[in-house]
């Protein structure tokens, strides 16, 4: 279609259930779209999203010979993409249909004044109806994408999210920061509500990884920069220096017996020891041990032992570089810092600890062989408190409930349980959340098999016996009404989900945006769970809120599911929106090209030149532009400047006959 | 009848707009006044945007874009900063009061803080009456 053709615009007014019509009059935006030039026809339907809806734009579209198409609905970014496909169907362009957001920006902000909402969506639809006559068609370019991805984190949400893509043929690259992957699931010892062991569960999935074919692992290593879009990320990852040569190390282990050196470990929360060479745990993968040079004296005791010679103190950090078509951000996330709260002394009072630390000393491969003890006197408690909602479903801290702590106190309790039927365990609890798949059954049987004790209400203080180092809890039973103190032997955090200390970093890198809690924010809460606003990167797991292994799972699938889309296809198309010069205007002053961040823009010939593949259609270089040469596709001057006349001069928007009809009123 | 002021917002597509979607999503109820114009990053507003606004007869202009350092486009925003900051001074010299144009750093997750901005700066503006240039115009 020329654009020169006049503009023949079809209106259609969205209900969108009670939703829109329930405070806009839709009948009279209909209406009054009527009036406005250019328009041919306007009707409203109660939701034009669905088929029929979707339909009668189509036979409109053929039967009236349209050729713009202006729909009344909700947001762009919800349901653009479908009206532009329902367009393409019947033949236009997609970019021959405009949005006007009588929903979000209306009808849903503005409940309460029916009359101010009607009349602030006929000036919406004025003013898209101005914006749409000037729309030019696009061509969407193709790109080729590469079928390769990567995957940041290695977490069980990053390993199933690599499996599966490895699995389906794509080349994998599997970034860790720590010196193994496994994340927080290869610290727990149990888990809910199946009580399988993690480690039974985890580290086949780990040896998986190490051994595919199509994987690459990349531990101990960051992505630093990342270049390109969605078919050609170019990805910048720097790789810490082990000071053990990976291609040599077998992972026997004599080096770090010969070490003099011990330090706390941190894989074990500081509870256990390590080595200065080490391996976090001994299940790690890879198996390759790493010197802490923070704590190594460089004795050479390492170098000595070993027998492939894999000891390399002048090893450097590395760049790698690498180009994927696709990224799945699988960062996960840190434990609520319980030092915050202060009532509770953790940090002050030995006995007091936190869930992850009690993971660590209920495991059979943790620092204490699986025994239970006391920090402060390593006796075995037989009075235990469970304290919920630490740092979570709190105004102070975080808003949010972390879905996890309900069912790990829980999980914790009865193993405890297990090994101590004598122990008394209470937990102390706002409500017990329960929801997942056997999980309320899980909680059931912990109240009646177990003879856990619940109780409501949420403990004030925990006072320490400095004698015994034995914990007061005072805390007011909402049931009973009453505040009550009870002693324990040792009290655990459930400490919330919060994200992960490289949100920041992360979220620059990859172009994320974040919710309101700073978890990593999906395209959608609902029809786009794992996308990202930025195309060809996706979520997986805690990063993108709390939550479990079997929904971390699922994620990591649905991950790799929805990158190897674009794959398989082996294209996509992408955005035609970039800059483009109207040569006789540019006077060549390169404010153009200082503007821009990319380097899209060159002058040559005294004249700017814009490099489409290098545009990322920010328009900065448009907005500098002093004579308006520079121009964006889709977002050009005329286009905005239509929209601001239309709010405003309502007669130039008007038919002929209307115009008069209105001046006699 | 009371005057009710008519604001033209340009929102960035990646934040405040879907701020704006948020504080939608949410129900979160505020005043009527604004005309949201959808442009991909504020960077790309042009400063004529502005002055054609206010030459039209807006009462005021709302710019709203993501925060510093999260400009989808790294740094549209700081640009957008720089323009707003010199038309303030422009609009003086034309008669019309600096407080009629607004930037906000609005992200996608802030849907309170749009209504909020859009309620304040409708006060505001119901405040300082209708746009100077729309009075002589009439006059
Ligand atoms: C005390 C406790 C007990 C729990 N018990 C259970 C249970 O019994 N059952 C259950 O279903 N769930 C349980 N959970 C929840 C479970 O731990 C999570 O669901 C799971 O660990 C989430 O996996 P993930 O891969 O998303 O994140 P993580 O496990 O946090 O993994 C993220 C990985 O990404 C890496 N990473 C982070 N930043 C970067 C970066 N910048 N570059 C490269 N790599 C990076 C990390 O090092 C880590 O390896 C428990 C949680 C806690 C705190
Ligand atoms: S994209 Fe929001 S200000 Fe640049």
């Amino acid at each position: 279609m020329s654009n020169k053709e006049e503009p023949r615009i079809g209106v259609y007014v969205c209900h969108c259930g009670v939703n829109i019509a329930g405070v806009v009059d839709v009948k009279e935006v209909a209406e009054y779209a009527k009036k406005l030039k250019n328009v041919v026809l306007a009707k409203d339907y109660k939701y034009m999203c669905s088929e029929p809806g979707q339909n009668l734009i189509k036979e409109d579209i053929k039967e009236h010979n349209l050729n713009r198409i202006v729909v009344a609905a909700c947001s762009p970014r919800m349901h653009e993409p479908t009206f532009r496909a329902a367009a393409e169907e019947a033949g236009l362009n997609p970019f021959l249909v405009e949005m006007a957001n009588i929903r979000e920006h209306d009808s849903w902000v503005h409940m309460s004044d029916p009359k101010a909402a009607t009349e602030k969506a006929k000036e919406l639809v004025r003013m898209t109806v101005a914006r749409a006559r000037l729309l030019e068609p696009q061509e969407k370019p193709k790109v080729k994408v590469k079928k390769s991805a990567l995957v940041v984190g290695g977490g069980v949400a990053g390993i199933q999210a690599a499996l599966d893509l490895a699995d389906m043929g794509f080349k994998v690259y599997l970034v860790e920061k720590e010196p193994t992957i496994g994340g927080v699931m290869a610290r727990l010892d149990k888990t809910f509500p199946t009580m399988d062991c993690a480690a039974c569960i985890l580290t086949p999935k780990m040896v998986d990884v190490a051994r595919h074919k199509n994987i690459e692992l990349i531990t101990y290593a960051e992505v630093k920069e990342v270049d390109g879009y969605i078919g050609n990320f170019r990805v910048k990852i720097e790789k810490k220096p082990r000071y053990v040569r990976e291609d040599k190390c077998t992972g026997c282990g004599l080096c770090s017996e010969a070490c003099p050196i011990e330090v706390p470990n941190e894989f074990d929360l500081g509870l256990g020891v390590r080595k200065a060479i080490y391996v976090p745990f001994p299940q790690a993968v890879p198996l390759v041990y790493t010197i802490d040079r923070d704590h190594c004296v460089g004795c050479g005791m390492c170098a000595a032992v070993c027998g492939p010679e894999a000891i390399d103190y002048d090893q450097e950090p590395e760049i790698i570089e690498i180009e994927v078509g696709t990224i799945i951000v699988a960062t996960g996330f840190k434990i609520f810092d319980a030092r915050k709260v202060e009532e509770y002394g953790y940090g002050r009072h030995a006995n007091v600890i936190n869930a992850l630390e009690f993971e660590r000393l209920i495991n059979a491969s943790g620092p204490t062989g699986g025994k239970l003890l006391r920090p402060s006197d390593g006796r075995e408690p037989k009075r235990i408190a469970f304290i919920q909602c630490v740092g979570s479903r709190d105004e102070k801290f975080n808003k949010y409930c972390s879905r996890v702590c309900c069912m790990y106190a829980i999980k914790n309790a009865r193993l405890y349980k297990e090994k101590h039927p004598e122990a008394e365990v209470y937990i102390f609890y706002m409500d017990i959340r329960a929801f997942g798949k056997g999980y309320e059954e899980f909680y059931k049987r912990a109240q009646d098999e177990y003879g856990i004790k619940f109780i409501r209400g949420k403990p004030a203080e925990i006072k320490e016996d400095p004698e015994t180092k034995n914990l007061i809890v005072r805390v007011e039973n909402t049931f009973l009404g009453k505040t009550i103190e009870l002693e324990f032997d040792l009290v655990v955090l459930s400490v919330g989900l919060e994200p992960s200390e490289d949100s920041d970093k992360i979220a620059k890198l990859f172009k994320l945006s974040r919710s309101a809690d700073g978890f990593f924010l999906e395209a959608h809460p609902k029809l786009k769970p794992v996308d990202t606003h930025t195309e060809g990167v996706f979520l997986a797991g805690c990063c993108q809120g709390p939550k479990d292994i079997p929904d971390s799972v699922a994620q990591g699938s649905a991950a790799a599911a929805r990158a190897a889309i674009p794959m398989s296809k082996g294209e996509v198309e992408v955005e035609p929106i970039v800059a483009y010069v109207n040569e006789e205007l540019c006077i060549g002053c390169r404010l153009c090209e200082r503007t821009c961040d990319f380097g899209a823009v060159t002058i040559e010939n005294r004249k700017a030149k814009v490099n489409p593949a290098l545009c990322k259609g920010c328009g900065a270089c448009a907005g500098a532009c002093p004579t308006g040469a520079m121009q964006v596709r889709h977002f050009k001057d005329e286009q905005i400047f239509a929209m601001i006349e239309a709010l405003f001069n309502e007669k130039k928007e008007l038919k002929e006959e209307y115009v008069k009809a209105e001046e006699k009123r | 009848m009371a005057f009710e002021p008519k604001i033209v917002a340009f929102l960035c597509n990646w934040c405040s707009y879907a701020g704006a979607d948020l504080a939608g999503v949410s129900r979160i109820q505020y005043p009527p006044n604004i005309r949201p114009i959808r442009i991909m990053c504020t960077g790309r507003m042009d400063p004529v945007y502005i002055l054609k606004a206010f030459a039209e007869g807006a009462d005021g202009v709302l710019v709203a874009g993501c925060h510093p350092g999260d400009c989808h486009y790294v740094t549209g925003n700081y640009k957008a900063e720089r323009r707003v900051k010199v038309m303030m001074e422009i609009l003086e010299d034309l008669g019309i009061e600096r407080e009629r144009l607004m930037l906000r750093w609005i992200s996608a997750s802030e849907g309170e803080r749009f209504a909020q901005t859009v309620k304040e700066f409708v006060e505001r503006i119901k405040k300082l009456g209708p746009n100077p240039l729309k009075i002589k115009k009439n006059e």
